[in-house]
């Protein structure tokens, strides 16, 4: 199991338009089809990418370790609680909607009707998206590498000589 | 193995009856026309004005339905947590 | 009744889906049968709130007046797919453990080993 010098070259390249791809999916959540969960989910498969192209090892050395990905998703859930506890603080109950034209942080008053979108409205409905998005980024990517570490895989002096093996499988038939 | 070869007819009958039963809705219903619509219209009038949010479907999910957006997050992270649980021996 | 064709799709997909989970011995194949089953839940609850001629429930840049699909039946087939998600890679990491335990994922076989 080898991934040639292509696959690993257009992987790189690739991966930072995936994120940024699913970035612009989960703030854009309030204003087209798209929010937290889908574009975690397009993160995600950017992690994937990267997993596929390197070696679970690989990406241990270069990349962010499992555990790290584990407090991407806590930090995302908490977010989320706290997000929604602050409507019970400073306004009036559990999931309220605060920061709605308030003019701060996303406040700008909406548009009734058909509006070609504002990004800054909707109040703590992109708050609660980025939060979902960071959790469910973070949570697929713990399942996509356990499951990568779970593969058995082969050493570097394998890896090395595994391109003879092939060819000469190949040779056979 | 030559015994499961076979499959049960118990199985054989649940799954036909299981199907039909579930063609009933194609007799009942009209595609197209739902019956009941007074909440989702509800929503789709009041969702600007009450969350800000042009996308309907994140006003409910993030805001009218909150806690049930919670209750799915919290679904997720112990689903996770679990998968972590099970590897972790082989890490 | 042809006008119905998504009612009666799903009542088949329903019905593979049962037939995969009663049926086959191999778990992989039966949890390949639950995300089939998901799918077919999901495509009839996006069914049931079809309005004819509605277009998708978000008003950036939405035509004058329009008529929009119910926006609840998408949002509870939003938390399925997320849930559905999360349980089927559970399901899986079970799979692997039993493979890694009894050697086999046959259902009938396993039960065998274990007694």
């Amino acid at each position: 199991m080898v991934t040639g010098l292509i696959g690993r070259t257009a992987g790189r390249l690739l991966v930072p338009f995936i994120f940024i791809f699913g970035f612009y999916i989960v703030a854009h959540g309030h204003l087209s089809p798209g929010g937290g969960f889908q574009g975690g989910a397009v993160i995600a498969t950017g992690v994937a990418l990267v997993l596929v192209c390197y070696y679970y090892r690989e990406c241990m050395e270069h990349f962010i370790e499992a555990k790290n990905f584990k407090l991407i998703e806590s930090a995302g859930l908490i977010l989320f609680i706290c997000t929604a506890l602050a409507g019970l603080v400073l306004a009036s109950g559990f999931f309220f909607n605060w920061l709605n034209a308030s003019g701060g942080l996303f406040g700008n008053a909406v548009e009734y009707g058909a509006n070609v979108g504002d990004l800054f409205t909707a109040g703590i409905i992109p708050v609660l998206n980025f939060a979902v998005g960071i959790e469910v980024f973070g949570g697929l990517s713990v399942v996509l590498l356990y499951m990568f570490a779970g593969l058995k895989e082969t050493t570097k002096e394998e890896d090395d000589a595994e391109p003879h093996n092939f060819a000469q499988t190949e040779e056979l038939p | 193995m030559a015994r499961c070869s076979v499959p049960p007819k118990l199985a054989i009958f649940l799954i036909i009856a299981v199907t039909l039963i579930l063609l009933l809705p194609a007799f009942g219903l009209s595609f197209g026309h739902p019956l009941a619509s007074g909440t989702d219209q509800y929503y789709i009038d009041h969702s600007q004005e009450q969350t800000g949010s042009n996308n309907v479907v994140t006003a409910i999910v993030f805001d009218f339905r909150g806690f049930d957006t919670l209750g799915e997050a919290t679904v997720l992270f112990i689903a996770v947590l679990g998968v972590a649980m099970f590897f972790r021996r082989t890490h | 009744m042809i006008a119905n064709l998504p009612f009666i799709a799903v009542a088949l997909l329903i019905g593979i889906a049962f037939a995969m989970i009663l049926l086959k011995r191999n778990m992989i194949k039966m949890i390949m049968g639950l995300g089939i089953l998901e799918g077919a839940v999901n495509l009839f609850l996006v069914s049931l709130g079809y309005r004819e001629d509605g277009i998708a429930p978000i008003f950036t840049s939405a035509p004058a007046d329009p008529t929009m699909v119910m926006p609840t039946v998408q949002a509870l087939t939003l938390t399925n797919i997320v849930i559905g998600v999360a349980t089927t890679a559970l399901m899986l990491v079970f799979v692997m453990l039993i493979y890694k335990k009894y050697g086999t994922v046959n259902a009938n076989e396993m039960r065998r080993l274990k007694e």
